[in-house]
Parts: structure tokens; C-alpha cells; sequence
């Protein structure tokens, strides 16, 4: 049997993490509360680059209510640079790579607005802020740097002096030769291109709750992070503890978008420390505005583009070098930057390709992995290439995207370079033209260009069409592991490492069990994100949930179902192949009353008294592990209407279709709203968020006032259709599905704003705004007349 | 600081307590009563996590004091449903259509919402929308909110069977 022709596979079944969350009862990380429980805040710099000639902290101490008052002097030795969580990849060119991590308290000097200086500990979070009130730093201030290209000037301000350049890394990846595709080009286009891409904002903020038992020795946190197992294995390092002695829990968390496995992020360092010093447990929430000053974000990149083309639109090669702002910090390596410079490829032969990119320190905020994660920028640049090749070319967009798909049969298809997760970028499967034929379908490609686009221009209404692709790399490695265990009273519990944000891994994984015992899906307990209930893990991050601890649950789960078939057949005296499982039983097919209940062989593999066959486990139960040789590529069509208002610059979505691909679906409920809130995300991002910083290196985007989240208003029904392409690298055939809503929204914005005037004018920068569109809606009419 | 005394009735249950005239009455739910299904999205009043019943009325706890709520009578996330099994017909309709993701935002949209469904049997998209505009969330790009709102409507206002 396949894992694919199932009974609980492919159904929408609804969730079991539901009833909790909907009546107040899900535990939140702000929901811990602990007798004796200190809380926690932060002095933040307000200065994006500055000296720090003293710290006078004695008012603050002596304010009643005041524990305690920490800087970078008391912390001694525990003061460390953060660890270099994801390291160099290993390419052939690297001339440069600046390792500089973020310190758990500013020490000589601060790198950006927000970055944390002093730790005070109080009986109340309103007498922590209290305090904050009295702490007095003296800073120097120094020159912002804010711009990435001014960044590189020979007499730029230095972010860190030590590394005497501001560039953090420099990395070339080549396949093929440019050269030859520019010498054998008839037509090279070339553009710069600007995306940026902003903060994660989960409805949830980061919090943390430690709790030091000094009698028992251990050390318990509660930790709104992606990644349980590798903090409880980073702090039992950092604090000289076993890892016995740490238990990270994340329980229930709300949003988690990719900044939440920044690893180790200031407050994660000193919260469980500080714990320790005083024997007290210790709270500190976030708040929205140090959400938005210190939770890490993504940011912008600028590309010089170009593409070049045979006359039919056959692409020969494509040449890209970007500056990528990096922030002040690069804990989390280059995996953003790798992305965009590996996603740019997309679904498309390119013989030859030439990418080079710097990443830059600025003073602001870090930058790592948000929802996308690099991929939207390299999206947008290859897909607003074709776009205006085909222009260029007198070619339909979707033919010059069909001339230059991989053929089906030309799976796994090898890119020759290498991808984030360090293996080379090759793509597992894939099938894009139906996929393109469907959204056609769906958005009515050519009923909309032969008579309703006119119709809407008669009417004196400006209603473009947008169609792209792209392709999403998921699923990737290392690896995870699961244990599946039958309960004596039947029910089962699977345990494994990934932390989960809503994602509803509580049922998809049940799913996966249900379908190799026959046991329903409510009776199917799923513990994630605790360290005492799984050892191994790294976590939840580049969709990678269901495809890699998915595939270890479906291990496990075989593996028990083997063991219940061995016991049953030997007890029933019938070959294992005429056993079937179902409703919690196993029984002979055809004779349902010649039947045991899972929960008596769960009682019966555990005896007490009697002799065990050698090499026989006790229990009901199976812990395996997965690790994919390499990610699982999704891919998908995004296509759109979308009407412009010329006098104010507003749009309204009129309608919106996405067709994916991630393999087998094991919930297309959940697979739906994952799409539906990557795209929203996505809508975000084209045109409603932007983060500013000034020129100060000030954030001027520090609440919901300003930083605008898309409501109900903003984000428009979306019809999602599948094409399914399984996985030949995993028992599932899944592939992740996380982030491909928010990928392919930018240049789809990009490419329907044109068409709605007719290709008046090139979008080259996203996000947009109501200000942008009529600015360029209006400098075309200025240009014409 | 000098502490008030104040009484309010949460669920029924009617509590008395001295309280610091700048807590937020989001902090008091939370904090003081243990009531932590209330959550706080942005303590800037725009999110709409903190939503709660005053006298019936949805509004943000994280915009008033608790001193504010002195004498009046309140509805929380917990106060709608007796249990996670018996479930009032919106929380069931969320269920259905999957109409949350982490669920953080979830109880400020249903409490917004309650008053919403209990008054429009039959309501249509835009109006949903635009009921729900004053609510953030982050997770589901609000499609099966709106499918959910649809169903609770029909299943309150369904013609009793004879
Ligand atoms: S927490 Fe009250 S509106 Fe956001
Ligand atoms: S479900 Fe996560 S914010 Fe709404």
C-alpha cells in the first residue's frame, strides 16, 4: 500500500488543537504563571549607532520593587557573542565572510535601534518599565548606516571597525557560462530591480518564562520559538547544565512566520540566566512596539538584472548581482540571500547563470528568515524579466514562461549550484504546464485580454491581469525524528520535536498515524514542542513540518503497525496478510468478530510475569527518524485581477487564483489556509507594509498604526485549486507548502498594475503604495503628453 | 500607588478587588483573575486580540483601565462556551470551516463577532468583511473567517424544526 490511497489522507478532517484554542484554554507562553514570578524588561538603545560611554543604573536599583539590574559588566563571562547558527555554505567562490553575531547586552557600543543594554528584573512588569525610567547612558552617537550602496562607500561609517569593511559577505555562484548566452543572445534586457520585504508581525509577540529550580537542579523555559530542541540543547550549553537539567517547552504559539527560530535571540540568553541568579522564575513578554524594534525582520535588496534571449524567447542565460542588507548582525548566515539567489532560477531552463551577491551590515535590525525568506526577491526578478522580454519579444507572458519550463520527464532536474540547505539545487519533481493551464482557466486568461479588458476600458475602469510562477524549495533536512506509542486504554500518542505555530500539525500528523493503525483521528494525542517528551529535533522552519517530521511519524507508525500485525497474526493464527485495521482493532478480513482491540495488545506487549523472546521491545511503540537526501521542490501558479484607481492610487483585487502543487495533500483544509494567509501576507507585502527607517536609522514603523497589516478588507476571497506531483524523496510524497502563498505576490502586483494602463509604465520596486501607483500612473501621462 | 477598590462581574462571577488605577483591564483579566484567554496583540487598540463583552458590547481591554470597568458586567473568551465539547454555534462554525490557524486572534474575533451573528440571520460577504475589519489576523487571510461567520449565522438563525 502507498501512503497515498488512504482513509484519512487527502480529507478535510477538522482539527483537534481547535476546542482549546476556541474557548480561552490553550496555553500561551503569557499564560504561564508561576508563584513567586518576577518579571522582566529591557533598556533599548535609542541611538542606531552610538557609543556608550557610561551606564548609571543606581536609581533603578533602588526603586522599590526592583530585584535586580543587569548590564554587560555584570553578566562576566557569561557575555558571548550569539552562536553562528547557520554557517557559511560551502560554494566555490566566498571571498568574504564577516562572521558577527549580536551579544546578549550592548556592551562598547549599540548597531540598532532597540538593541538591549540593560536587564531589570521586578516584582511587576509596570515597576520593570518604571525603572527603565531612571536607568541614565551616556552615548556618543555615530553616523547611521542605513543606505546598503553608501554601506560600501570607501569612507562609509563601519558597523563593526574590527571587520574594516561593511560587507558581511560576498558570495558568486555560476552555472554554465554568462558569456556564451550573451554572445549567442539576440535580445539582453536589463533592469535593476528593488524588493523589500518587511516584518513577520505574528499576532503573538516573543516571550519567554524561566523558571531555575534550585532543589531539583533543573531549569524549565517556556519559549514562544520554532526550535524547542536546539534551544534547550544551546542553553544547557551556555549555562554549563546537562541537557537533562533544560526543558524548553513552546507551547501553544501564536504566529510564527520564521523569526521565531532566530537562534539565540538576547532575551533567550539572559532571561533563563537571570532565572538562575536570583532561583526565581522570571517573565518577559514582548511588546509590540520591541516587536517591531527587535524581533528579527527581512528587508530589502537591490538586484542589477539581465537576462538574455533567443528571438523566440528561449532563455540562454540569466546574470544577476545584488546588495543584500543584512542588518547589524548575521547570526542566521546567508540562508536569505541563498534563497534569493537560488529560487531566482524558478521552474525555468536557464543553460547559464551568474549570480553574485554582498551582503551588507547596516545599522537596524537583523535580518533573518521571514515566510519567503529571499525567495520573493529572486521571484520577482526572473518573473518581471520575462515579463518585460515578452514585451520586448512581441510574446504572450504565459508562452514565454511554457517555451521555458522543465520538460516533466527531465526530473530530478539539476540546477548546479548550491541551495540553503547546503546540497546541490536539484529539484525533485515537477509538472508545471498544467498547473499554468489551470490558472489560465481559472482567471479566464483569454476571455479577460480578448473581450473583457476592453469592455472594463470602455466603462473607463483600469482592470489589469497578472500571471506568474515560481517554484518553492521545502522540506529540507537535517532531519526528525517521531515516537508512536498505542495507550492500554487505545488511544495513541505521537511525540516529536518540531515546534508548531498553527500550522495545524496537531491533526495533519494524527492523520499520517491514523492512516497505518486504523485508529480515528481524535484519539490520536500529538505532543510537540516539549524536550522531556522527544530528545532529537531541530525545528520548524523552510516548510519543512510536515514533509520531514511527517515522514518520521509515518515511519513510526509503520513500525507499530508491523509490530500489531506480528502479535495479532501469531494470536489469531493467520498470516499477517489477511489482517486488516480499523476503528482501533485489528481483525481478520471478512470475519470482523475474530478482532483485538490495539489497547489489549498495548497491555499484552508489556507483560509482567513470563519469559520475553530475545530481542523483543516491551510496548506498543516505535521511534524512528527521517533525514531527505534533499528538500522537496512545490511550485504553483498565482494569477490575478486587479483594478486600479487612477485618481488615488488605490486597488481593489477583483478576483484571485492560486493553483499549487506540494505533493500529497494530507489536509487540503489546512493546506488551504496556509495558502490563503501566505497570500494575504503576500498582499501585505506588495502594497500595504513597509518598514522605514530614516535616515537617523530611526524606525518610523514601530506600531499597527503605521505598519499595515492587511485586514479583511484588503485581502480577497482566493479560489485554490491542486496539482499534485508526489514527492519521490519522501514515504509521503508531501512537499511543504508554508510559504508558497507569499512568494509570487510581488511581481503579480507588478505585472497586472501594468497591464491595467496597458504597459504605460515598469514596476520595478515592491512594495507599492496608493503614492507609487499614482506617481507612476501620472508620470506616464506626463510622458505621453 | 494609592490602590482603588473596584467590583466587576466576569462570567457571572462577581469580583472585588484593589487594584493600581493604571492597570489595564487586559492585565486584570489576565493577571489578576487568571482569565488569560483574553489575549493582547498590541496594546494599542488596534489589533483586536483583547476584545471583550462590556454590558454585550465588544471592546478593547487593552484601551481601558480596570478602575473603568468598575460596576459593570463582563464576557470573555471563557464565558462562551460551558466546555471545550458543548461549544456555542460560532465557536462550532470556526471549527468547520477552519477559521484559525494559531489561534491567538481567535478570541478577540469571536467576541467581536458574537454580537454580530446573534443579530444578521442572513449576512453577506462585504457585510461580514467589513464586521470584521477591526480585527488583525495574521494566520489565515480571513476566507474561512468569513465561510465560519456565514455558517454560525445559519446555524443560530436555522427555522426550529416543529
Ligand atoms: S491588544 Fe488590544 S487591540 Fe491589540
Ligand atoms: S489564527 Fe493566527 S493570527 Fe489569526
Amino acid at each position: 500500500m502507498t501512503a497515498r490511497e488512504t482513509r484519512y489522507f487527502g480529507k478535510p478532517v477538522r482539527r483537534n488543537e481547535d476546542p482549546k484554542l476556541l474557548t480561552g484554554r490553550a496555553l500561551f507562553v503569557d499564560d504561564v504563571d508561576l508563584p513567586g514570578m518576577l518579571h522582566a524588561a529591557f533598556y533599548r538603545s535609542p541611538y542606531a549607532h552610538a557609543r556608550i560611554r557610561a551606564i548609571d543604573v543606581s536609581a533603578a536599583k533602588a526603586m522599590p520593587g526592583v530585584v535586580a539590574v543587569y548590564t554587560a559588566e555584570d553578566l562576566g563571562d557569561y557575555w558571548q557573542p550569539g552562536p553562528l547558527l547557520v554557517p557559511p555554505p560551502p560554494v566555490h567562490k566566498m571571498p568574504v565572510f564577516n562572521k558577527r553575531t549580536q551579544v546578549p547586552l550592548a556592551k562598547e557600543k549599540v548597531r540598532f535601534v532597540g538593541e538591549p543594554i540593560v536587564l531589570v528584573v521586578a516584582e511587576s512588569r509596570y515597576i520593570a518599565e518604571d525603572a527603565l525610567e531612571q536607568i541614565d547612558v551616556a552615548f556618543e552617537p555615530l553616523p547611521a548606516v542605513v543606505d546598503v550602496e553608501a554601506a560600501l562607500a570607501p569612507d562609509a561609517p563601519l558597523v563593526h571597525e574590527d571587520a574594516g569593511t561593511n560587507i558581511a559577505a560576498h558570495v558568486i555562484q555560476e552555472k554554465g557560462n554568462w558569456e556564451e548566452a550573451l554572445a549567442a543572445a539576440d535580445v539582453v534586457i536589463e533592469r535593476r530591480f528593488v524588493y523589500d520585504h518587511g516584518h513577520a508581525a505574528p499576532m503573538e509577540t516573543r516571550g519567554i518564562v524561566a523558571h531555575w529550580d534550585a532543589r531539583m537542579q533543573t531549569l524549565t523555559v517556556w519559549d514562544t520559538t520554532q526550535a524547542p530542541i536546539p534551544i534547550r540543547n544551546g542553553l544547557a550549553g551556555m549555562l554549563g547544565l546537562s541537557e537533562h537539567q533544560v526543558r524548553v517547552i513552546a507551547p501553544f504559539i501564536g504566529g510564527g512566520f520564521g523569526p521565531k527560530i532566530m537562534m539565540f535571540y538576547q532575551e533567550e540568553v539572559l532571561i533563563p540566566w537571570a532565572s538562575m541568579q536570583l532561583a526565581r522564575p522570571i517573565k518577559w513578554i514582548e511588546d509590540r512596539r520591541e516587536n517591531f524594534l527587535a524581533m528579527t525582520q527581512e528587508r530589502y535588496q537591490i538586484h542589477d538584472a539581465k537576462i538574455a534571449l533567443t528571438r523566440d524567447g528561449k532563455i540562454l542565460g540569466v546574470w544577476d548581482s545584488f546588495l543584500h542588507d543584512t542588518g547589524a548582525y548575521i547570526p542566521y548566515g546567508l540562508t536569505v540571500p541563498l534563497n534569493a539567489q537560488c529560487t531566482l532560477l524558478g521552474p525555468y531552463v536557464v543553460p547559464h547563470y551568474y549570480s553574485e551577491f554582498k551582503a551588507v551590515f547596516t545599522t537596524k535590525a537583523i535580518v533573518t528568515p521571514y515566510r519567503g525568506a529571499g525567495r520573493q526577491h529572486g521571484v520577482f526578478v526572473m518573473e518581471r524579466l520575462l515579463d518585460i522580454a515578452a514585451r520586448e519579444l512581441g510574446l504572450d507572458r504565459t508562452e514565454i514562461r511554457r517555451k521555458n519550463f522543465i520538460p516533466p520527464d527531465a526530473f530530478p532536474w539539476d540546477n548546479e549550484i548550491i541551495y540553503q540547505d547546503f546540497a546541490p539545487l536539484v529539484y525533485d519533481s515537477g509538472n508545471y504546464e498544467p498547473a499554468l493551464d489551470k490558472a489560465m482557466e481559472m482567471i479566464g486568461y483569454r476571455r479577460f485580454l480578448e473581450e473583457e479588458k476592453a469592455r472594463y476600458r470602455a466603462e473607463g475602469r483600469h482592470v489589469g491581469l497578472g500571471i506568474v510562477a515560481y517554484v518553492e524549495g521545502t522540506g529540507i533536512g537535517p532531519y526528525e525524528g517521531a515516537r508512536v506509542q498505542v495507550q492500554p486504554n487505545g488511544k495513541v500518542i505521537v511525540a516529536t520535536g518540531v515546534g508548531t505555530q498553527g500550522q495545524g500539525h496537531f491533526t495533519s500528523f494524527a492523520q499520517v498515524v491514523a492512516e497505518q493503525l486504523g485508529v480515528p483521528v481524535e484519539d490520536i494525542t500529538v505532543v510537540t514542542g516539549d524536550t522531556a517528551e522527544f530528545h532529537w529535533g531541530t525545528g520548524t522552519f523552510a516548510s519543512r513540518g510536515a514533509v520531514v517530521a511527517g515522514s518520521a511519524i509515518y515511519e513510526a507508525a509503520k513500525a507499530v503497525r508491523e509490530k500489531v500485525l506480528r502479535m495479532a497474526s501469531e494470536e489469531l493464527e493467520v498470516s499477517p496478510d489477511d489482517l486488516e485495521l480499523a476503528d482501533g482493532n485489528v481483525f481478520v478480513r471478512g470475519a470482523p468478530d475474530r478482532a483485538l482491540r490495539l489497547g489489549d495488545l498495548a497491555i499484552a506487549a508489556n507483560p509482567l510475569r513470563g519469559a520475553v523472546a530475545p530481542d523483543t521491545e516491551p510496548g506498543l511503540e516505535a521511534t524512528r527518524y527521517f533525514g531527505p537526501p534533499r528538500g522537496a521542490t512545490a511550485s504553483g501558479v498565482h494569477a490575478m485581477l486587479l483594478e486600479v484607481d487612477p485618481e488615488t492610487g488605490f486597488v481593489r483585487i477583483l478576483k484571485y487564483v492560486v493553483v499549487h502543487d506540494c505533493g500529497t495533500v494530507i489536509n487540503p483544509l489546512i493546506v488551504e489556509g496556509q495558502i490563503h494567509g501566505g497570500v494575504a501576507q503576500g498582499i501585505g507585502n506588495a502594497f500595504y507594509e513597509k518598514i522605514v527607517y530614516d535616515e537617523h536609522g530611526q524606525l518610523l514603523t514601530a506600531s499597527f498604526m503605521d505598519y499595515l497589516v492587511p485586514t479583511a478588507m484588503e485581502v480577497p476571497p482566493m479560489e485554490v485549486a491542486h496539482v499534485e506531483t508526489p514527492s519521490p524523496w519522501n514515504p509521503l510524497g508531501a512537499k511543504g507548502v508554508g510559504e508558497a502563498g507569499a512568494i509570487p505576490v510581488g511581481p503579480l502586483f507588478a505585472q497586472a498594475l501594468e497591464d491595467a494602463f496597458d504597459n504605460a509604465f515598469e514596476v520595478t520596486e515592491i512594495p507599492l503604495s496608493p503614492q507609487q501607483v499614482w506617481a507612476l500612473v501620472h508620470g506616464s501621462k506626463e510622458k505621453q503628453s | 500607588m494609592q490602590k482603588l477598590s473596584i467590583e466587576v462581574t466576569v462570567n457571572g462571577t462577581t469580583y472585588r478587588r484593589d487594584v493600581e488605577p493604571r492597570l489595564l483591564l487586559s492585565d486584570f483579566l489576565r493577571h489578576e483573575l487568571g482569565l488569560t484567554g483574553t489575549h493582547v496583540g498590541c496594546e494599542h487598540g488596534v489589533c483586536g486580540a483583547c476584545t471583550i463583552l462590556l454590558d454585550g458590547e465588544p471592546v478593547r481591554s487593552c484601551l481601558m483601565l480596570a478602575v473603568q470597568a468598575n460596576g459593570h458586567t463582563i464576557t470573555t473568551v471563557e464565558g462562551v462556551a460551558p466546555n471545550e465539547t458543548d461549544l456555542h454555534p460560532l465557536q462550532q462554525a470556526f471549527r468547520e470551516t477552519h477559521a484559525l490557524q494559531c489561534g491567538y486572534c481567535t478570541p478577540g474575533f469571536l467576541m467581536s463577532l458574537l454580537p454580530f451573528v446573534e443579530t444578521h440571520p442572513n449576512p453577506t460577504d462585504d457585510e461580514i468583511r467589513e464586521a470584521l475589519a477591526g480585527n488583525l489576523c495574521r494566520c489565515t487571510g480571513y476566507q474561512h473567517i468569513v465561510e465560519a461567520v456565514k455558517l454560525a449565522c445559519r446555524l443560530m438563525h436555522a427555522p426550529q424544526d416543529a
